[in-house]
Order: C-alpha cells, then structure tokens, then sequence
C-alpha cells in the first residue's frame, strides 16, 4: 500500500506547506473570498496534522480536535461569508484594502 | 470707638458704590461728615478717657487662630493714638472740605472721595489698632490708597507710573516691616504691643535680635515716610491731586513711620544703634532733601522735598530719643505743611494747572486769602519766632545739641536751607511781576469759600500749634503740656537735655539768625532785584545738580532697575522660554507625538492587521521555541 510507505514527516511536510499557501493567501491577497478560502485551508492543513500525529502516536484526541475545528471552521465561514454578503451589498466590493474605515 | 473707625468705611462704601448716581455735592458732603463724624467722635473720647490716662482698647473679633497664635482685630485708644486719630480725621475732614472746591470740575468725583474715606479707614486701623498685625493692615491700606490716589489721574501714563513707583517703593520697606513682625513674633510669641513690650522692657531678649527687630522695623518706616535710600517717590508722588499731597503725603501717611518708631519706642530705647541709624539715616535725608529744594521750580515739588527734609527732622529727633518732640514736630508740621499744600492747590486752581513758580509772581494781590495764609505757612515752617514751627523745630534742636553738637549743626543747616528755599518759592510766587504770558492775569482769581475756610483754620492752628509745647523758659505752668502728656506712653521717664540756660539762648538766637539771614537774603534777590529762577537750559555746575536732585532717579535706574531689567530679559529668554517652556511643552507633547506615531499603525487596514499578527505571533512561537 502506498500509504504504508508514507513516513510521518511527509504528512508534517504536507500540511506545512498547505498551512504556508494558506498563510501568503492571507497576507497577499485582497478579495475577501480568497482570504476565506486561505484561512479555510490553513485550518484544514493543522487538521491533517492533528488526524496524522493522531494515527502516529496512536492516541484519538487528536481526531476529536479535528471536529471540533470543523465546527468552529464551519460556523467561521458562514458568518464570514454573511458579512461578506452585506458588505458587497452596501459597497459593491469584495476588496479588502478598501474596508478601512474603522481607523483610528 | 466703632464709630471712629467705621465712619470712613461707610463713607467709602456709600461714595463708592452708589457715588456714580449720586450728585457730586451729596457725595461731597457723605464723604465730608463721615470723616467730620469720626472726628467729632474721636474728640469726644479723648476729652473723656484720653485726657484723664485712661486707655479704652476694644476686642472686636479674632481674626486668625492657628495653633498657639491669635491675631485679634482689638483697638487701643491711649493718648498717643488717640491724637493720631484727632490729627488724621481733624486734618481729614479739613482737606475734605477743600476737596469739595478742588475737584468740582473733575470727572471722578465720587472716586477720589470713595479713595479719600478708604485712606481714613486704613490710617485709623494703622494707629488704633493694638497689635502689630492691625498696624501692618493699615500700612498696606494706606499704601494701597496711596497708589490709587497718586495716579488717580490714571490717563496720563507719568502719573500712572509715579503711582507705581511709589508702590514698589513702599513694598521694599514693607518687606522690611513684614521681616521684622516675623522676627517678633519669633521671639516673643505674640503680636501684642503690650505683650511685647513687656517683654522687652522685662530685658531678657538679647540685643542682637532687639537690634535687628528695630532695624527691620526702621526699614519699613524709610519706606512709609520717605527716608534715603526710598524717598525718590515721595516728590513724584505730587503727581495726584494736590489735597492728596496735603492728606496724605505731607501730615498723615507719611508719619505712619514717626509713629510706628514711637509706638515702639520700648525697642528703640533698648538698641543704641538703631537709635543712631535712625538719627543719622534722617540727618542725612534732611540735608539732602533740602539741597534738592533749592532748585525745583514745580511748586509742589519744592513742598514735597520740604516734607521729606521735615520728616528727616522728625527722625533726627527719634534717634536722639526725643520722642515728644518728633511727635510735636509731626502735629505742627501737618498743620503748616497741609496749609502750604492746600495753599499750593489754591494757587494751581487759580491758576488753572499751572505749576511751575516761574510762569507766576505778583500773586498776592489776586488772591489776598491765599497769600496770607500761605505766608503764615512759610513763616511757621521757617521757624519765625512764637509760630508752631519755631518751637517744635528748636525742641528737636535743643535735644540734637545734647545729643551731639555736630548734628545740630548738620540740622541747623538743614533748617536755614529750609529758609531759604521757602522764602525763594514763596517770594517768587507772590510778589514781583506777573509772568505768564499764557495766562492773562485778569484770569488770575482766588479759591472759593470751601477751598479757603480749610486754609484759615489751619492758619489758625499753624500760628498757635506751637502752645502745645513751649519751652520750660515760659514757665512752669505754661511748658510742657505736651511732655506730660505724653509721658505716660512712654517705658522710660523721657528728660529734658541738660543745657545751661546761656547755651540754650544762644541755640535760640543761631536758629532766629539763620531765620533773619535766609528771609533777608532772599527778599534781597527776588524781591529788591527782583530776579526769576533762570530756565532749565541756563542752569550750570552746582544748581544743575541740584535741579536735577543730584540724578537719584537716573543712579537708580542705572544701578537697580536696569540691572533687574536685564536679569528679567535673561531669565525669560532662558529660564522661562527655554528651560520652563521646554519640560512644561515637552511633559505634553513627548505622549502626544509617540500617539499620532502608533495610531498609524491603526489605520483600519485589515490586511496590515493581519501581517501584525503574523509577525506577533510568530515572535511568540520564537520566544517559545528558543
């Protein structure tokens, strides 16, 4: 089987590398959809990490965080995107670099 | 007694309060009984308790108590108060009455009452008052209406600033008078003339600290009554209007010192120097003072010198520990010097704000009461024979030859300047030829009743003042009233100089022959010759120095105000814009600046805060992890 030959760095080189494009997606990036996106796959790179370590070391604690980001990430995304909603409709907008007037 | 003192209070809150919708004559006439009230009232009491050596003291309320110390407001009435009061709220009410007449056509009527009644308060709290806290109130008060009064004319800026140099002037002896009640109080715990005394009497305190107490206190009274090195803002003091001259800057405020070193003559008998500080201090003011007279030409400036060198008289005499005689001199000389002053004022209104004696001359035939009267002033000041002057002065002699002849001389000398600068003004005034050519003479008129009823009654009391003291060769019966009077006030039993009755006859006679030959003399230049003092610009040598009162003004200038000037330029340049301004300004603008650079960072920026919290967090995760 292919995953047997799989070692357990190749999963936390994986999930680093999805974590860092998660992570330059949110500090390049401007369209505030992309920028959802980014953090939905940053969250998703530290689970395949939790579910990995989970599986290596033998021990389920790491698969129930899994769900409990999976909530959190799920609620997360819908009130970002209902935000998101209302802030196209007042501005016709998605730019992030333009939502700035709550500067002080 | 709360009459005599609160009359002129009333005076001045009535006049100066409703005094503006008041007609000028009702608050000329408010003003004029208050003062004529509290003279009455003041006569009554000292007929009734004074005379018979009761003294009345009254505790009205206490001011301030903190810890050990009490200040009480308490009056005393005695016999030297008490004719204090007669001579302030008699004169007062005279000078009052004048007033009415003077200041008819002046805007600030009720004002220049309303200052007047204050000024009467404040001198009665100065005398009246049985501890040296009240004394010190009436001294500032007085020195406050003083100011008022001298720019009363406040719009021409030379009297605004005469006013304030009398002020700043007053404030350095104040010091002096202010260091010297801390210093008191230091020792003997109280402010209490008569606890104090006691205590001093008693000879427990050493003479250092007496020395210095009286110094201290002596400062204050060069301060009030206008001895070397303070006295430059006595003559520019003339400034305010001339029945101010008289009421307070020739028979009463200025004597605020004669009195303070009298009623504290328990002091001064204990310290031998600050006697002769004091004698010398006036002998030397006296001289000088008379010196400078010689060559005014503003005719209140030559009184206004008189009235220095008359007080440097008066405090030769204190310092020869004749007490009696400086307070003899004081009441004769506010008789005559407030009948020159008023007699002065007569003339300025007659010749309307004309006050240089060379643009006058031949005056005696406009203004026949003027003129008399005037000439009864100038002979009691010159000392001519039996008038109040002639005695007072040759007391003040007589216990000066006892003391030491040489200070007689150097007072002798004084008096015979005296002479002659009188004489000079007088005779250049009134007789010869009219010289105005400004002003026709026909205009010339002479002062109505309300200016010259004051002038006769001071006349009056100008030409018999000197009763009060005759000398012991007029008899027992007779001599010393005032001796005996005021004996009692005194620590000390007070003696007569022991003189042999042939050198007292030849004291006398110096004094006539210095009276004769001034009188002569000056008759001779400006009356025979009929000469006028020459102008400003012909002036040389001597005279030109003398004119121009041996540049005091500018040695002062040169030598304190400049100095202070420029320390003033240098401390607000670098002290108070540099030092000051920079750690006050920088305290606040240091947190303002570090501010507006963080809320920058805050610019609502998602993005920036983003990149933020990647940078914090990944210096967490390296604190953490290294």
């Amino acid at each position: 089987m292919i995953f047997q030959n799989l070692d357990i760095s190749h999963y936390i080189y994986l999930s680093t590398v999805l974590f860092s494009i998660g992570l330059f997606g949110v500090l390049f990036r401007r369209n505030a959809i992309v920028l959802l996106m980014c953090i939905e796959l940053m969250l998703n790179a530290v689970n395949l990490l939790f579910t990995a370590l989970s599986t290596y070391m033998g021990d389920a604690d790491g698969q129930i965080f899994v769900f409990f980001i999976m909530v959190v990430a799920a609620a997360e995304a819908a009130v970002g995107l209902a935000i998101l909603v209302m802030v196209y409709r007042n501005t016709r907008k998605t730019d992030v670099s333009f939502l700035d007037q709550l500067k002080g | 007694m709360s009459f005599i003192i609160l009359l002129p209070l009333l005076g001045f809150l009535v006049s100066g309060i409703a005094g503006k919708y008041l007609p000028k004559q009702v608050v000329g006439i408010i003003s004029t009984a208050a003062v004529a009230l509290s003279f009455g009232f003041a006569l009554h009491m000292f007929l009734e308790k004074a005379v018979l050596g009761e003294a009345v003291s009254q505790k009205w309320f206490t001011f301030l108590q903190v810890g050990g110390m009490q200040i009480d407001v308490a009056f005393t009435f005695d016999r030297l108060s008490g004719w204090m009061t007669l001579i302030i709220t008699g004169i007062g009410s005279l000078i009052h009455l004048y007033s009415m007449g003077y200041m008819k056509e002046d805007e600030g009527y009720y004002k220049f009452f309303a200052y007047l009644n204050l000024f009467v308060f404040n001198m009665l709290l100065l005398v009246l008052g049985s501890n040296f806290v009240m004394l010190f109130f009436g001294w500032e008060g007085v020195g406050l209406c003083s100011y008022l009064l001298i720019g009363f004319w406040y719009k021409n800026l030379n009297y605004g600033k005469a006013a304030r140099k009398a002020f700043v002037m007053n404030r350095i002896g104040d010091l002096g008078l202010l260091l010297g009640l801390f210093m008191i109080y230091k020792e003997f715990k109280s402010f209490d003339y008569s606890t104090v005394f006691n205590l001093i009497a008693s000879g427990n305190t050493s003479s250092a600290t007496l020395t210095a107490i009286a110094l201290l206190l002596f400062v204050g009274a060069m301060g009030k009554s206008a001895q070397i090195p303070l006295y430059t803002w006595l003559p520019d003091a003339m400034a305010g209007p001339t029945p101010v001259s008289a009421l307070i800057h020739a028979a009463t405020m200025v004597t605020a010192g004669v009195y303070l070193v009298v009623r504290s003559q328990a002091l001064y008998f204990q310290s031998a120097l600050a006697s002769d500080v004091i004698m010398w201090v006036g002998l030397a003011t006296s001289l000088f003072a008379a010196l400078i007279g010689l060559k005014q030409n503003d005719i209140k400036k030559v009184l206004a010198y008189s009235t220095v060198s008359q007080l440097g008289l008066m405090f030769v005499a204190l310092g020869c520990g004749a007490y009696t005689a400086a307070m003899f001199h004081l009441t004769t000389h506010a008789f005559f010097k407030a009948l020159l002053f008023l007699g002065s004022g007569s003339v300025i209104h007659g010749m309307h704000h004309e006050q240089d004696i060379r643009k006058m001359g031949g005056l005696k035939s406009k203004m026949p009461i003027t003129y008399i009267t005037f000439l009864i002033g100038t002979l009691a000041i010159t000392g001519f024979p039996f008038l109040s002057g002639f005695f007072s002065k040759d007391e003040i002699l007589l216990h000066a030859f006892a003391h030491n002849p040489f200070v007689w001389g150097l007072s002798l000398i004084s008096a015979s300047i005296t002479g002659i600068y009188m004489f000079r003004m007088f005779f250049v005034t009134f007789h010869g030829t009219y010289r105005n050519s400004h002003y026709p003479m026909e205009k010339v008129h002479e002062s109505p009743i309300s200016m010259t009823l004051p002038l006769m009654i001071l006349a009056v009391l100008s030409v018999f003042g000197g009763l009060l003291n005759l000398p012991h060769y007029f008899g027992h019966t007779l001599a010393g009233a005032f001796s005996e009077f005021l004996a009692p006030m005194y620590s000390f039993a007070e003696h007569n100089p022991e003189v042999s009755a042939s050198t007292e006859n030849l004291l006398l006679g110096a004094a006539v022959a210095v009276f004769i030959i001034a009188f002569v003399a000056m008759r001779h230049k400006y009356i025979s010759k009929n000469n006028v003092p020459e102008s400003d610009e012909e002036m040389t040598g001597l005279g030109k120095v003398l004119a121009n009162k041996f540049y005091v003004d500018e040695i002062y200038d040169t030598a304190v105000v400049a100095p202070v000037e420029i320390a003033g330029t240098v401390t607000d340049g670098l002290v108070d814009d540099i030092a000051v301004k920079g750690i006050a300004d920088g305290i606040g603008s240091t947190p303002a600046m570090m501010s507006r650079g963080l809320s920058k960072i805050q610019n609502g920026n998602i993005e920036y805060y983003l990149v933020y919290m990647v940078i914090a967090v990944s210096i967490l995760l390296a604190i953490n992890l290294f």
